[in-house]
């Protein structure tokens, strides 16, 4: 069987900017996939890519993009759309300004309903309040009449991923959900997310910068940088024993309690992410990289490190 | 709520005071009623005794509490030369006024909603140039003029409306095009504006996740929220409308208050102009306070 979500070397650029360079990922059925990078490494270009939201303007091309075998390259926009919110959904980093003010929480989250599955509005409506009963809001008939305005970030989240879910889809694209919200509202929506993903056997890219939430969610991981994945591992292997050095300085800039002493200055990584061309040639981090020598501006090969562990970097394993 | 319609009541109450010192005023600055109830043939003698016989020979002030003493309770006094009372004067002509005050801004609405929602879908093309210079053009035609023209075509050349007159509601095509002219260039920018807003917003993003059909996302989604701007817009243009009216309803025969005013104006008759100034700008004042309260129904954000 092929895999839920399936992409090839995935460029997109903005004008003279490569946002992403060269992705591949792979999402298995109730799995959970983490992007990871600092900001303007690509990662929320790429979903918006698979989702086929990119801002007017973009230019999006792949070797190959298959959603459950289907090829979405070929789709046509209205193809494309009868998948959105259907089959695949995504929640956002934004839930402030993410729900339409001037419509009802209830109306929004049946619409997406009666839109793919032409679903009468009555069942719809329970539905909804079955959804907001599961991602953890209490009186969801009070909710369903509820302006957005009316609710707190962390129950718009809850609202969005609720939305989400209404015509059961079999992939959630997440893009820094938790971001926006409180950190004890951020640790309920990841729990939730969590819970979610196992019970629903929901394949789920999850986009963030915060290595935090990776150990606890995530299944694999693929960190980005600069529009390309430099390394992919299984979590845990990942964190045992990062190849790529940008892992490894993204990994010293966690603080672990018990691992660090109290003096002791946390790790940084100087300098930010490049803006690069789309045909940039060789390491994109050599100017932040301690083992930077000549040979990083020529063409870097991936290396093995393992079954699924792979990362790109002139060093050998 | 209540403390937002009291503060706009107070508001009205001034906005009113001022327009009646200053109708009152530049009424007085505008020429002598007594000479014009005389005639062109009366001696010095015959026009003293006008003044006289209509209290006009009394100091100004008098004449302006006395007027707004009457007015406050409702009475508008009575017109030198219609001999009747301005109240009944104004109401017999203000549904011709207020129907094509309406016709114009049903028009504008109809031609600058989907005006604008084209030019914001289509931002930066040509296509949305040329709907900006047209808007444009529309603002800088003069309305007689365009008028004018329009009974030439479509009155006179291929006879498919009637020139002058308010027999039917054909009588009323043609002015509310001009009319809605004036009403256009605004209404269509906002309409663009509020809509490139809208569309670049994260909630039609999501929309869009969603799966909507491409009509949802900009009818539903968007319109909504670009059209309140719009709304409150078009009720106060709908209050320029009805004082604009002056000229148009010269140009097409129309004999509503605008028309009614334009003849008080050449005879000098003070009562109906000064009554006519207060009428408009009072249902002024109202639609600009019904424009915000149609934005408290349309944005819930305000409710």
């Amino acid at each position: 069987m092929s895999a839920l979500l399936e992409i090839e070397d995935l460029a997109v650029s903005f004008g003279r900017t490569g946002a992403v360079r060269g992705t591949s990922l792979t999402v298995e059925r109730g799995e959970t996939l983490c992007v990871v990078g600092e900001s303007g490494c690509g990662k929320s270009v790429t979903a918006l890519a698979v989702m086929n939201l990119l801002a007017r303007g973009a230019r999006r091309t792949a070797r190959s993009m298959r959603f459950q075998g289907e090829d979405l390259l070929g789709l046509s926009d209205a193809g494309m759309a009868r998948l959105r919110g259907n089959d695949m959904a995504m929640i956002f980093q934004e839930p402030m300004t993410s729900l339409n003010p001037a419509y009802t929480v209830g109306s929004q989250m049946t619409e997406v309903l009666r839109r793919h599955k032409g679903t009468p509005q009555r069942v719809a409506v329970d539905r909804a309040a079955d959804l907001l009963a599961r991602v953890g809001i209490t009186a969801p008939g009070l909710r369903l009449g509820q302006f957005p305005h009316q609710l707190s970030g962390g129950l718009r989240q809850r609202v969005m991923i609720a939305m989400a879910l209404m015509c059961e889809p079999k992939l959630l694209i997440a893009d820094e959900p938790t971001t926006a919200l409180d950190v004890t509202v951020q640790a309920q929506i990841l729990r939730l997310l969590a819970q979610l993903q196992r019970d629903l056997g929901l394949g789920m890219l999850l986009i963030t910068h915060d290595l935090g939430i990776v150990a606890r969610v995530a299944h694999k991981v693929a960190v980005m940088y600069a529009g390309k994945v430099v390394e992919n591992a299984a979590t845990a292997e990942l964190f045992a024993s990062p190849r790529h050095p940008y892992t490894q300085g993204l990994l010293r800039c966690v603080p672990v309690p018990g691992k660090i002493k109290r003096d002791e200055p946390l790790g940084s990584i100087p300098g930010t992410v490049p803006r690069v061309g789309p045909d940039f040639e060789g390491c994109a981090f050599r100017e932040r990289c301690s083992f930077a020598d000549p040979t990083c501006t020529q063409e870097i090969p991936r290396h093995r490190a393992g079954g699924t562990h792979d990362f790109l970097c002139r060093l050998p394993a | 709520m209540l403390q937002f319609i009291v503060r706009r009541l107070i508001v009205a109450l001034l906005v009113a005071a001022t327009v009646m010192t200053l109708a009152f005023i530049l009424t007085r600055l505008s020429g002598d009623l007594a000479v014009s109830i005389a005639g062109p043939n009366a001696t010095q003698e015959d026009i003293e005794l006008v003044r006289k016989a209509y209290g006009l020979d009394r100091p100004l002030t008098t004449q302006f509490f006395e007027w707004v003493g009457r007015a406050v309770t409702g009475d508008l006094g009575e017109s030198y030369f219609f001999k009747a009372r301005v109240s009944s004067l104004i109401a017999e002509r203000m549904p011709i006024t207020i129907t094509l005050g309406l016709t114009g801004l049903v028009i504008a609405l109809l031609v600058s909603l989907p005006l604008g929602i084209l030019a914001a879908v289509r931002e930066n093309t040509t296509l949305d140039r040329v709907v900006q210079m047209v808007a444009l053009l529309g603002q800088a035609m003069p309305s007689f003029w365009l008028g004018l023209i329009l009974m030439i075509t479509l009155g006179l050349q291929l006879g498919w409306l009637p020139i002058s007159g308010t027999g039917s509601w054909q009588h009323y095509v043609m002015p509310g095009i001009v009319l809605a002219f004036s009403a256009i260039p605004a209404l269509t920018r906002l309409t663009r504006a509020g809509m490139i807003q809208a569309m670049g917003s994260d909630y039609i993003r999501t929309a869009r996740a969603k799966g909507l059909s491409r009509a949802s996302i900009l009818l539903k989604h968007a319109l909504r929220n670009a059209a309140i701007p719009v709304v409150a817009i078009a009720a106060v243009q709908l209050g320029f409308m009805l004082g604009g009216s002056i000229v148009i309803e010269q140009v097409f025969a129309l004999h509503g208050v605008g028309f009614l005013a334009w003849e008080s104006i050449g005879k000098n008759d003070f009562p109906v102009v000064q009554a006519v100034v207060l009428v408009l700008a009072v249902i002024y004042v109202a639609l600009t306070m019904l424009a915000d309260l149609m934005n408290a129904v349309l944005d819930p954000r305000l409710r």
